[in-house]
């Protein structure tokens, strides 16, 4: 018992035994399963790019991007950019990637550059920074040009609606793309297969001779520099890399949602990546794809059980606050073991 | 009478047999030495009577111990102290915002009541700052030390933290023993030497001091018997007066070492120059280098000694370019470029830094990734190309790092377990094979030896000497033992406030040594 606890981590371990608890009662109290299932795996779709965007970031040296927001509000601008021109299908998703990725790369590249000044707390600003980036967005969104009557409100006049919906153009465009049904299961195959692909490149660049100096220059920084490493270029690749992913990870989130959320929707969307791939096994130091997998996996699974579970045991909206105390407790108890533990 | 006596003691952990019967007894006034390599249990000895808990958390210990006469368990170094055990630690526990006083007086400070205590009780007294002051001025007079006793102890030069250690213990009215581990380890020389005097003193003061030391001719010098450990077992218990140095050393390791200097072949160093500095600064912090001339000839060992703090550190950091550099850089004819680490590994130059764990190793990765890795960044080896991307070749690396574990002969359980958990010998050899993987004509090797036990010392200075000979590589070595240098170096650059003092060879005397060290000139050290 113990062996096995230690070889898949406290956290992880406390995680599994209180989702197996869950999907248990689930079943106790009739809810159907497939539907949950099938909800766990577009879930896992949407979100995992988020978390995969903290890969780059932990391997680079600067943490935990805390600083999500940057890259999710010009992921949000492509998308609205392919609106307005009314595309459709895989134009619109292919022209908002487009449109977001220099978008982000450029913005990551001013970011990387500012964190270099700021070495060793570039978790506490990034969130605050994050935070900034969004205020200052709200004032863009009600002042941006965009004419499409889709996008702004409903009785005309200037500004952006708070959420725009994608019914009409990228909406499910992945989820529903080679998707089959397991029996009652809907697996989305697009969407899982776009993650895969992400990952996939992530993957290679780990390998890649490249890839190799940033995580050096990331795990031990003299050490980086005695081997002739620019340390600070590293880390604005990674920073970059991480932005750029944040902005294709809300475009696939927000086709997998339906809608595209303005305002003050990325506030805190930085919070469930950092929790999932923490409770993946990642620590301030070391990051994996696997970390992602497994994280966004666990996280995402226990917020699809949790809901209607604990909605029919409890009054109320229970299972939200019991979620929120988890996963910022996860994120908590991350922190504090600065050396984190072997996934 | 003897103070201390501890009989048949034996210590597992788990399973592991780490002290085996071993017996101490310390008279009282006396000096007695500790000797072993690491790992030879000094510390567990140590800890036991010292009372630490990891001794208990471990399921405690066989054997009897005696103090004054008197049985002795102690549970916790509170109970320890309470007897008149003093120890002075090897990582020094001060607060570096506290005034010396207060450092010493800490925990035991003398109070006066207020109207608040009176209502409250004792623990809200005031400080009685003069009082205290008083006791520590007596404490740092027994040391001879005449610093200001309310000076804050950060910024203080490490040796005064040191004697800050040892008033601290000593200031305890009734300290009868006092254990100093590895005492001098961060001392320079004469710091040291003074350091020596003192213990002198607390001895006649009727101290018994217990003394553990890697510096050999210390021991021989101070103590008034010794004890040697190997491998959890006492070796052998003598008076000092009867055993040499180099007996001492070959006890503690078990085969005898050569500690005198083999006559040297002739070496391939010609009159050709491969390395020039000219008017070279470097702004290190604690090891500046201030205007330095250096000419290096090919194919020689070079070694740069000197002081802690006169800046022979500085030269390795400096020519690699880690720290801000001005000057002129000469190699092979070519000038090369100030602060750029890249520029200058591909001009043939390797570094092995003097902070191994920090600067020299990942440790947290594997042994082949940390010997590979400079070479594949620096010189795209073990690189394969599958279209437009340059993968990594892992297979060539893991051929490549099994034949340097075999030829330098790096204990490890495989080549991918991490550096962190390899001794500190085992390391500097995934350093060193990792400076031949880039194929260098010349090393820059700092400290080789630091923190590394007298039997893989003579390892690692006899690969750098094989190197040397076999491949002509030049290579220049910085130390702050000066007989590691002598054992090894064709010449010795004496580094003296950031500038070469003299170049002697190194069967130079001891006496011309010292001098160049002190910053006398080197007419005069020669005449």
């Amino acid at each position: 018992m113990k062996d096995l606890m230690d070889k898949i981590g406290f956290p992880r371990f406390i995680i599994t035994v209180f989702l197996i608890g869950l999907i248990l009662l689930a079943v106790f109290l009739k809810i159907p399963l497939p539907g949950l299932i099938t909800d766990i795996l577009v879930r896992f779709g949407m979100n995992a790019i988020l978390v995969l965007a903290m890969v780059p970031a932990v391997q680079s040296g600067i943490g935990l991007n805390f600083n999500l927001p940057l890259g999710i509000v010009f992921g949000l601008i492509g998308a609205l950019v392919s609106i307005e021109f009314k595309l459709a299908g895989f134009k619109g998703l292919l022209v908002s990637i487009l449109i977001a990725v220099p978008l982000a790369a450029i913005a990551g590249y001013f970011y990387g550059k500012m964190l270099n000044k700021i070495k060793g707390q570039e978790m506490t600003v990034g969130t605050y920074i994050g935070f900034s980036v969004v205020s200052l967005m709200c004032i863009f969104w009600l002042v941006a040009p965009f004419k499409s009557p889709e996008l702004i409100w409903a009785y005309g006049g200037n500004g952006l609606r708070v959420t725009v919906s994608l019914e009409s153009s990228i909406g499910h465009i992945l989820n529903n793309l080679w998707h089959f049904n397991i029996g009652k299961v809907v697996v989305p195959t697009g969407l899982l297969l776009f993650f895969a692909l992400c990952a996939f490149i992530v993957w290679v660049y780990n390998k890649s001779k490249k890839g190799l100096s940033m995580r050096v220059a990331g795990s031990n920084e003299k050490f980086a520099l005695s081997n002739g490493i620019d340390v600070d270029r590293e880390r604005i690749i990674g920073t970059i890399i991480s932005t750029v992913l944040a902005a294709i990870g809300i475009i696939v989130y927000s086709q997998a949602f339906g809608f595209l959320q303005l305002y003050n929707a990325p506030l805190y969307a930085a919070m469930p990546a950092v929790a999932s791939i923490l409770i993946g096994g990642a620590s301030l130091h070391k990051a994996k794809i696997v970390h992602v997998i497994i994280g966004t996996l666990l996280f995402q699974s226990l917020l699809v059980v949790a809901l209607p579970v604990i909605n029919i045991i409890s009054e109320g909206s229970m299972s939200e606050v019991i979620r929120t105390i988890i996963s910022n407790g996860i994120i908590l108890y991350a922190l504090t073991r600065t050396g984190g533990e072997e996934a | 009478m003897d103070l201390l006596q501890m009989k048949n003691i034996t210590k597992l952990y788990t399973e592991n047999r780490v002290l085996n019967q071993v017996s101490l007894s310390i008279k009282e006034g006396e000096i007695h030495g500790l000797v072993g390599e690491n790992g030879a249990g000094k510390s567990t000895l140590m800890n036991i009577l010292f009372g630490m808990p990891v001794i208990h958390s471990t399921g405690g210990f066989e054997g009897e111990m005696l103090f004054n006469g008197r049985s002795f368990l102690p549970k916790s170094p509170e109970e320890a102290m309470n007897l008149g055990i003093g120890m002075v630690h090897q990582e020094f526990m001060l607060i570096p915002g506290f005034t010396i006083t207060e450092n010493i007086k800490l925990n035991r400070e003398k109070t006066k009541p207020t109207f608040v205590s009176k209502i409250f009780g004792e623990r809200l007294e005031k400080l009685d700052l003069n009082a205290m002051a008083k006791d520590a001025r007596k404490s740092l007079d027994k040391l001879n030390m005449s610093i200001d006793e309310y000076l804050p102890v950060a910024g203080l030069p490490v040796g005064y933290m040191q004697f800050i250690e040892i008033a601290r213990e000593i200031d305890k009215s009734k300290l009868k023993l006092l254990i100093l581990d590895e005492p001098t380890a961060v001392l320079a020389e004469t710091e040291a030497a003074q350091f020596l005097d003192i213990i002198n003193k607390l001895s006649e003061m009727g101290i018994s001091i217990l003394f553990i030391s890697h510096r050999l001719d210390e021991i021989k010098k101070i103590t008034d018997s010794i004890t040697i450990l190997r491998d959890g077992e006492v070796v052998k218990t003598i008076e000092t007066s009867e055993i040499s140095i180099a007996d001492m050393a070959g006890l503690m390791v078990g085969r005898n070492i050569e500690m005198i200097r083999k006559k040297k072949n002739e070496r391939n160093a010609g009159d050709e120059y491969i390395l020039e500095i000219k008017d070279f600064k470097v702004n290190m912090p604690g090891e500046r280098v201030k205007g330095l001339d250096l000419k290096v000839r090919k194919g020689e060992i070079l070694g740069l000694g000197g002081l802690a703090g006169q800046g022979k550190i500085g030269i390795a950091n400096g020519i690699m370019g880690l720290y801000e550099t001005s000057g002129t850089i000469i190699k092979n004819g070519n000038k090369l470029p100030l602060n750029n680490p890249r520029e200058i590994l591909h001009s043939s130059i390797a570094f092995l830094s003097e902070d191994r764990r920090g600067v020299g190793l990942l440790l947290d990765d594997s042994i082949e990734f940390n010997i590979g890795f400079s070479s594949l960044e620096v010189q795209n080896k073990f690189l394969k190309k599958i279209g437009p991307l340059n993968l990594i070749d892992e297979k060539k690396i893991r051929e490549y790092a099994l034949k340097m574990i075999e030829e330098l002969d790096i204990r490890c359980t495989g080549p991918k377990q991490h550096t962190r958990y390899l001794s500190g010998g085992n390391q500097q050899k995934v350093c060193i094979a990792r400076a031949l993987t880039l194929e260098p004509d010349l090393l820059l090797i700092s400290e080789p030896t630091r923190g590394i036990d007298i039997g893989a010392k003579k390892l690692v200075l006899d690969t750098l000497v094989k190197l040397n000979k076999k491949l002509n590589m030049t290579v220049i070595i910085t130390s702050s033992e000066l007989g590691e240098l002598r054992q090894v170096s064709d010449r010795i650059a004496i580094i003296y406030n950031g500038k070469v003092g003299g170049i002697l060879p190194p069967d130079a005397s001891d006496e011309q040594f010292g001098l160049l060290m002190a910053g006398e000139s080197l007419d005069k050290v020669v005449n």
